[in-house]
């Protein structure tokens, strides 16, 4: 017991638990309506979009690399799917646009992959790069504007509730998303492939030391390639989510959400450097900056305290796991002896 | 006569026009241990990269247990049961030992899916053949050095490994693990498994090698039995001149006590610690890893700050808690990983030099005077006769020789009083080595008070006047080298 | 004679490709509009127009660059630039009457106050970068979010408007009726930024600090003073910024010119600046500010492209540039 106690407390993942409960219940005494059918469900709701662009922005951290073109990606993904089934007057139902996206997502990924894998070029650059041109091509060749309808099919999947929650002392009603079950789906997906595949193993293996991987046999190259393709897919069904949810396209407003993203699966214990961090940690980190956005209003602090609360949260929480290893490297302890001898 | 376990027949290889290997052979027969060896850039590299099959050759072939091959692959080469292990173990710090051995066999199976069940057991049966004893669930990189390295040996044993071939594999290493490796390498050895050191230094790897085969400038220069080489030898060998050691007598004597020292200690690392270090002396603070040395080092240079003790300058006491702090004490550092903490490699080698004084080489208002500069860079390259064309060429174009002087001219562009080296000639050539004790020779003699800490026994021995044993954080004895021998002070250190 | 200034333009070339390309860029350019829109580019008001827009982003731009070279990044510049603005913007409203008595004073104080609020969010971003060790990527995103955050906080979300007209006049006044005056603080900060990095003790610092840290605290170089110092002198030159913004615009709000800190990274990349530390000159980073301003101004002078592709074109010389540097690099270690 005192083993698996002393593991636990060696992890990340609980001590964001630990802040996570301590904020809700902090919200819950101020509020009395954190703890509540509606709001649960609320936050679970939100949970769905930033949770599946984190799920992305996680398996590249765990790789060494970093992108910060996944919004774009997104918004151009997703822009293009309306637009064609608008054009073509679609009526039909949520499986073709859902093809279309991942389509959408798999090649403009591929791009990021393609020169990342290819060129071995600088992936924060790169992505930054690339981010620019996908905005560019959206507003100036597709000359993208607000599309206020939307394909009958992606409204009414982006509506559609698997139930509704009530709260019984507001009278007030929070409907699931069914789109919830695609979160589920590629968490559960995305969790097998990173502990129960080759491929997931190298992932890690090349966030730990890219020329031992090689030297072991992984395709380095390969398993780069498809891990943007990946994430392009994935960032893509968010913002297939994303606007089905909203019931329009509005072309550049996930712009911008990437740093938030990143944000969260910092502060998960996810390691910028690659190598380590897990998939729990990183949803326990995007869930932490979720109630952060969503629950101040609960407790009375105007909303316009958010950014505010949210910059402190990322100092806070990656100043606090700096300071650790920066103790763990420290003359005092032991280990330190290492670099120097 | 055996047959060969592997034949390198007259290889050729060069780059660009420079003439890297000029048809070399190497002959390694089943279960023997050889050494290769060769100062930096004499070729040996390449040579290990066409036998694991990286390189292809220009000229010449490679045989592997008879089979000729002009051209290998290196998957080829692990098929025909050579391993290399690299100097950084290709480990994956952040996996466990268990991910870490089963990789290979897993990838060469091309399974898809992990199954940690047989990953296991290959892992198992890793350890297993050189009884090593580690838990597989634990992180590597959490694991002591010596200890990744015997990861690392045990997942090159997994392919029915005939040769391995280790990198400098002692390097990062105490006494007491390399003794343990060697015993593994005698165990595999009577498993019929040959082993090839490649070693640019006269180092412990010579006393378990049975041949050696030196190379010199892409050329082969020496094949034969270990015990026809002797010290001299081998440096005529490496070098391709004739080495004198001349044990150090200081000119100067009866001088002021420039660094004393009493009772220091940093809590974990070092206890009591006192000696002194006068004028034109050269103190060699001797110890196996662990022992404290470094730290000691690190303290009198203010990287680490002491719990208690004393530290004298001049007679005058003084508090050293920043290296700024040591610095206007008069104490220099050289430190022991030359690439990794005391050079700006991509910068010109003038930065390099004049970084440790830029701040004296400023006219009005902080603004650098180029003049003083650039007078300062002549006279320091110049006077250590560091061989560049041009100072402003990057540091990385030098060699590693050229290197240490760098960081020497870099240090005595101040005026010191007291210079510490931690590994004065870690990663130097021979002949750069030798060149480098005289300059230091030179400099206690000009009155400079020297600290030199190493594990090289026969270094430490013909520089030092006086030499000190640290020993779990303590000095457990101090010699006179005139009074001693390595013999005597290896028995001492462990 | 001619061949030694081939000989010398060729090693320019070699030693300094980006640069190279760079002004093959700006000349090509220049050409084209010169056969396609000759009298709409090539005007005055064009240039000084040109001359007005490009400091604010410029002076944000040299912030990041001095971080990249000490081998970190500033990704707060938009924040500082906001949150200044708007500090100034209050003091302004503070101190100005309605008919804008108290002018002659409130320039200079406002300056004062943007600097300090500039040097000081410098300072929280080298401190938690040296002394928490907080990986700059990371500590500047959420500095970004909690600079903007106080700036929001400040103006409770909405835009400052209703600022005296006077400071915004001053600043997008010109000199002698010619040169605009942002352009000059622009150049100024320029100035001292380039004075600081090739004559002074800290600019070699900076640069050795940037290629190995370690080795430049073994040399006794004070790493944390280096690193605090810079990202300061990079707050002050976004706070600059941040207040001609408040000038072009004649408001300040919280969300001004967020696209301005991907566009940054793009101009220093592109200048030359080596993101891992230690590489990069500041004339670099000036051609590419001047090259990205012709651009925008150029297709702004060419209906049939909508600026919209401004974005387009400027990722893909990004994207082209890096894999051409891959090609050059991988001919360097054949040769």
């Amino acid at each position: 017991m005192s083993i698996r106690l002393k593991k636990l407390l060696r992890h990340n993942e609980f001590y964001i638990f630990v802040v996570i409960l301590l904020l809700s219940f902090l919200i819950q005494s101020r509020s009395g309506q954190f703890y509540t059918p509606n709001n649960i469900v609320d936050i679970i709701a939100a949970l769905i979009v930033p949770g599946l662009f984190a799920i992305g922005a996680f398996m590249v951290i765990v790789s060494g690399g970093i992108d910060i073109s996944f919004p774009a990606l997104a918004s151009l993904s997703i822009y293009t799917t309306t637009r064609i089934l608008v054009d073509i007057d679609y009526q039909g139902g949520i499986l073709l646009p859902l093809v279309l996206t991942i389509i959408f997502g798999a090649v403009l990924g591929a791009v990021n992959g393609f020169l990342i894998s290819r060129f071995k070029l600088q992936p924060l650059i790169v992505t930054l790069g690339v981010a620019s041109m996908f905005r560019g091509f959206m507003q100036g060749v597709l000359k993208s504007v607000q599309i206020a309808v939307i394909p009958k099919g992606m409204s009414e999947f982006g509506t559609s509730s698997l139930f509704v929650a009530k709260n019984m002392e507001t009278g007030l009603t929070s409907r699931m998303p069914t789109a919830i079950i695609i979160l589920i789906i590629t968490l559960v997906v995305v969790y097998f492939i990173l502990n129960h595949t080759m491929y997931g193993r190298g992932l890690y293996a090349i966030g730990g030391n890219e020329i031992s991987a090689e030297r072991a046999g992984f395709n380095v190259k390969r398993i780069k390639f498809f891990l943007y393709v990946m994430v392009g897919i994935i960032s893509s069904l968010a913002g297939l989510i994303r606007v089905s949810m909203m019931t329009q396209c509005h072309p550049t407003n996930m712009l911008g959400m990437e740093m938030m993203i990143i944000a969260g699966v910092v502060l998960g214990g996810v390691a910028i450097t690659g190598g380590a961090g897990t998939l729990k940690g990183c949803m326990l980190g995007t869930i932490l900056i979720i109630i952060v956005q969503n629950s101040l209003i609960l407790m009375g602090i105007p909303t316009f305290w958010q950014g505010f609360f949210l910059g402190m949260l990322i100092i806070v929480g990656t100043g606090v796991s700096a300071l650790q290893v920066k103790r763990l490297n420290s003359p005092k302890k032991g280990k330190g002896g290492d670099k120097y001898a | 006569m055996a047959q060969n376990v592997l034949k390198a027949v007259d290889i050729k290889k060069s780059f660009t026009g420079v003439q890297a290997l000029k048809g070399v052979t190497l002959e390694i027969r089943p279960g023997e241990i050889h050494c290769l060896a060769g100062e930096n850039g004499s070729g040996k590299s390449t040579l290990i990269k066409v036998i694991s099959g990286v390189y292809t050759p220009e000229g010449g072939h490679v045989e592997y247990d008879g089979k000729s091959y002009k051209k290998i692959t290196p998957i080829e080469a692990i098929l025909n049961g050579v391993q290399v292990i690299y100097q950084d173990f290709s480990i994956f710090p952040n996996l466990s030992v268990m991910e870490n051995l089963a990789f290979n066999t897993e990838l060469a199976s091309k399974s898809k899916l992990v199954n940690k069940k047989r990953m296991r057991k290959i892992a198992e049966e890793a350890i297993d053949k050189i009884k090593f004893e580690v838990d597989l669930d634990a992180k590597v990189g959490e694991l002591p050095v010596a200890s990744k390295q015997l990861v690392a040996i045990c997942r090159a044993l997994m392919f029915n490994a005939k040769l391995i071939i280790m990198d400098e594999p002692t390097t990062a290493l105490t006494r007491k693990e390399i003794n343990a490796l060697f015993k593994i390498i005698l165990d595999l050895k009577a498993q019929g498994i040959a082993i090839l050191f490649v070693s640019h230094k006269l180092d412990e790897v010579f006393e378990i090698s049975e041949r050696f085969t030196i190379l010199r400038s892409g050329e082969l220069v020496f094949k034969g039995n270990t015990k026809d080489l002797d010290d001299k030898k081998f440096s005529y060998y490496m070098t391709g001149r004739e080495i004198q050691i001349e044990p150090f007598e200081p000119k100067l004597t009866k001088q002021t006590k420039m660094l004393e020292v009493k009772n220091l200690t940093l809590n974990g690392y070092f206890y009591d610690v006192s000696f002194s270090v006068s004028k034109g002396e050269i103190l060699g603070i001797s110890g196996i890893l662990g022992s404290g040395r470094t730290e000691l080092a690190l303290s009198l240079f203010g990287i680490r700050v002491v719990d208690s003790g004393i530290i004298k300058i001049n007679g005058k006491e003084v508090a050293i808690n920043s290296p700024t702090v040591a610095m206007e004490n008069g104490i220099g550092y050289v430190p022991e990983d030359r690439l990794t903490e005391g050079l700006f490699l991509q910068q010109s080698i003038g930065d390099n030099i004049i970084i440790s004084e830029i701040d004296n080489l400023t006219g009005k208002f902080g603004i650098l005077d180029e003049r003083k500069q650039s007078e300062e860079i002549q006279k320091w390259v110049k006077e250590l006769s560091i061989a560049t064309p041009n100072p402003d060429n990057a540091c990385n174009t030098l060699s590693g020789g050229n290197q240490q002087r760098v960081v020497l001219a870099k240090w005595l562009a101040r005026d010191l009083k007291v210079l510490i080296l931690n590994g004065p000639s870690v990663g130097v050539d021979i002949g750069s080595k030798y060149d480098i004790h005289h300059i230091l020779k030179k400099l206690a003699d000009s009155g400079l008070a020297i600290i030199i800490i190493s594990d090289d026994i026969p270094e430490v021995m013909s520089l030092s006047s006086k030499i000190l044993i640290m020993r779990d954080g303590k000095i457990s004895n101090t010699f006179e080298p005139s009074e001693t021998t390595i013999h005597e002070i290896t028995a001492q250190m462990v | 004679m001619l061949s030694k200034i081939t000989n010398r333009i060729s090693t320019v070339i070699k030693n300094d490709i980006y640069i190279t390309r760079l002004i093959a860029l700006m000349l090509i350019w220049l050409v084209f509009m010169g056969f396609f829109r000759f009298e709409k580019f090539y005007t005055v008001i064009n240039f000084q127009t040109m001359a007005a827009q490009f400091p604010e982003f410029g002076l944000m731009a040299f912030g990041i660059m001095l971080c990249m070279i000490l081998g970190g990044i500033d990704l707060s510049v938009v924040g500082v630039a906001n949150f200044a603005a708007i500090v100034g913007a209050i003091t302004l409203k503070k101190i100005v009457g309605v008919d804008g008595e108290m002018l002659g004073i409130a320039i200079p104080i406002v300056f004062i106050v943007g600097i300090i609020i500039g040097a000081m969010a410098g300072a929280v971003n080298g401190f938690l970068i040296s002394i928490i060790n907080i990986p700059p990527i990371l500590a500047t995103l959420g500095t970004f979010e909690l600079f903007t955050g106080i700036a929001i906080v400040l103006t409770k979300g909405k835009a400052i408007s209703g600022i005296p007209f006077g400071f915004s006049e001053a600043i997008t006044g010109r000199l002698f009726g010619l040169i605009p005056i942002q352009l000059l603080i622009f150049l100024a900060m320029a100035l001292v930024i380039t004075f600081l990095v090739t004559k002074t003790t800290y600019g070699k610092k900076l640069y050795l600090t940037g290629t190995n840290i370690t080795a430049a605290k073994f040399s006794g170089v004070k790493t944390t003073k280096i690193i605090i110092k810079t990202y300061m002198i990079s707050g002050i030159s976004a706070s600059l910024g941040g207040l001609i913004m408040l000038a072009n615009y004649n408001s300040a709000r919280a969300g001004y010119g967020t696209v301005y800190t991907l566009q940054c990274v793009l101009i220093v990349v592109l200048g030359g600046i080596n993101p891992s530390g230690g590489k990069g000159k500041i004339s670099g980073v000036i051609l590419a500010i001047f090259v990205l301003q012709m651009l925008a101004s150029g297709l702004n002078k060419i209906p049939e492209i909508s600026s919209f592709y401004i974005p387009l074109i400027w990722g893909g010389v990004l994207v082209a540039v890096m894999v051409m540097n891959y090609f050059t690099e991988n001919k360097k270690i054949k040769l």
